[in-house]
């Protein structure tokens, strides 16, 4: 089965913003999606403007879905729905 | 930490500076809490003109006001603006005319909830048991059973706690005000409207209170618009950029420092240059104070917050305190040398060395996350920069000054290179609340001996403080 891929952007904006807990994801994925995702840290995906900034932080799912105001929870809840897991 | 305080502050501070590049703040500034807060949609407290309220004096904060010192409540935001513009205009300096106390540190009376006093209380889980844990583990006497139920007379009480762990019900909560539990000095205490009010007095800017308010009524002054109207004025700022920004960043120090050029620095250098020469110094220092005296003992000089701790707190201890000036101070010089009319500014996590800058010279104090916000808005993304061409990197463990043990480790290192034989007892305090300033009476007072003994207010060290970004 193919990795969902989970770009998180890093550009400042949406790295002051919490992408720096993002980058923590990672370490902390549940045990039985480890090895199913793969995160990249992206400069900036120009996602954000001006009236959106209460959107960032972002990431991108497989390279064309964006999520804004991205979390620890919403992304590992996404990468379930995206791989077909159930919830817990 | 409070990251829904940290988020505001920091979109505010992008907007702020948004705005201002656009050309456009002074129209806009009144209008942004009514943007980030519009009608029928979700607020924060209890209603967004409580939100907007707030903002308001975040806003007031963010130009360099301090929130008590707000007068006539219906000035507006754009009528502040226009002040610190005349101010930096005709060169005044903003910050020491506006607040007497020059505290960097300003709670706001709207956004404090209050807290009621910390207290004892048991709950409605009390089982009224046969066992009385509650009763029998107390040390005063203060609890006593009242209608089938444990009732603690607070009269008695002295919230020491040991109730709340006896109970296997869980029945009995220590509430508490979570800005005093913060304070390791006790400088934050409720004023007689009930508003969390610092006494500056005792105050060493430690900025835990920042941080430990679930509400984020405590806020930084800040010298953003200074900054902002100097660069825009064409006046040659020198970004001094502290080592923890290693943890706050993405990137290496080297492409932060491009970011920086990038946004209008005239210079950049990183702090860690300076560290290297304390580090001479104070092992010299220390050397020195050691063949006088071999029971002597040195405390560090770099953290801020600790040397306001002593002078105080524990101002028979000052002579203590190691002489040498902090890589910061260290830094200023070297800029200073190099061009007399450069503006210094330094860049980091901290929220006392806005003090320190005071007393040493150094124009402005800029945090990561004001940095950060700067960055933001000009579309600078560090990941993306080059690396800054460098003289030469720091020393490694002048660059380690970010973390605990860090100048211990680099004393010790430099020491070694001049006396092969050299032994250093020293003991570390990683972050300084209540129980820690009572280890360190300890040391200071040769109860526990140590001859080097490095404090730094930050758990872990300045790379986690108080405006770190993480």
């Amino acid at each position: 089965m193919e990795k969902v891929k989970v770009e998180i952007c890093c550009g400042t904006a949406c790295y002051l913003l919490g992408a720096v807990q993002l980058m923590r994801l990672e370490e902390r994925l549940p045990e039985k999606l480890k090895d199913k995702v793969e995160f990249e840290a992206k400069g900036c995906l120009g996602l954000c403007n001006d009236d959106k900034l209460g959107g960032a932080p972002y990431v991108r799912f497989n390279g064309t879905e964006p999520m804004a105001g991205a979390t620890p929870d919403k992304v590992v809840a996404r990468i379930r729905e995206i791989l077909g897991m159930e919830e817990i | 930490m409070n990251q829904a305080a940290q988020y505001i502050r920091r979109e505010l501070a992008i907007r702020l500076v948004r705005a201002f590049d656009a050309g456009k703040l002074r129209e806009e500034i009144d209008q942004i809490a009514v943007k980030m807060r519009p009608k029928n949609e979700p607020s924060s407290r209890c209603c967004v003109y409580h939100d907007r309220a707030v903002i308001k004096y975040r806003l007031m904060a963010l130009l360099g006001y301090s929130t008590e010192d707000e007068s006539d409540e219906a000035k507006m935001l754009a009528s502040y603006l226009d002040d610190i513009i005349a101010d930096v205009e005709q060169g005044k300096d903003p910050y020491a005319k506006l607040d007497h106390r020059m505290s960097p540190l300003s709670v706001c009376g709207p956004a404090c909830s209050g807290c009621p006093d910390a207290k004892v209380v048991t709950t409605e889980n009390c089982r009224g048991c046969f066992a009385r844990p509650c009763m029998y583990n107390c040390p005063k006497k203060a609890v006593s059973i009242v209608g089938g139920r444990s009732v603690i007379d607070q009269s008695l009480c002295i919230k020491c706690g040991k109730c709340v762990t006896a109970c296997p019900y869980h029945a009995i909560v220590k509430t508490s005000v979570p800005c005093e539990d913060a304070c390791p000095v006790g400088a934050i205490k409720k004023n007689e409207f009930g508003v969390a009010q610092i006494d500056f007095a005792k105050c060493i800017f430690c900025g835990k209170c920042f941080n430990a308010c679930p509400f984020g009524a405590v806020m930084e002054r800040s010298q953003l618009m200074q900054i902002l109207l100097a660069m825009k004025k064409g006046e040659k700022l020198v970004a001094m950029v502290a080592p923890a920004a290693t943890k706050s960043f993405p990137g290496k120090i080297e492409q932060l420092l491009t970011a920086c050029k990038k946004a209008g620095f005239a210079e950049v250098m990183e702090v860690a240059l300076g560290a290297e020469k304390t580090t001479r110094h104070e092992t010299a220092e220390f050397v020195e104070r050691y063949e006088r005296d071999p029971k002597t003992l040195m405390t560090t000089s770099c953290c801020p917050a600790w040397v306001n701790l002593v002078a105080k707190h524990l101002p028979d201890f000052i002579d203590k305190v190691s002489l040498t000036p902090s890589p910061m101070v260290y830094s200023r010089e070297m800029m200073k040398e190099k061009n007399p009319t450069l503006k210094t500014v330094f860049i980091g996590p901290c929220v006392a060395k806005r003090s320190e800058a005071r007393r040493k010279d150094v124009d402005f104090v800029l945090s990561f996350e004001e940095l950060g916000a700067i960055l933001a808005a000009r579309n600078i993304d560090v990941m993306t920069c080059e690396a800054y061409p460098v003289e030469r990197p720091a020393e490694a463990t002048a660059r380690n000054y970010s973390k605990s043990c860090g100048v211990t480790e680099a004393v010790i290192k430099e020491a070694l290179s001049k006396i092969p034989d050299f032994k250093l007892n020293s003991k570390q305090i990683n972050g300084i609340d209540k129980k820690q300033i009572a280890m360190i009476k300890m040391y200071l007072s040769g109860k526990i001996p140590t001859n080097f003994l490095e404090v730094m207010a930050c758990p872990g060290g300045c790379e986690n403080g108080p405006c770190s970004i993480g």
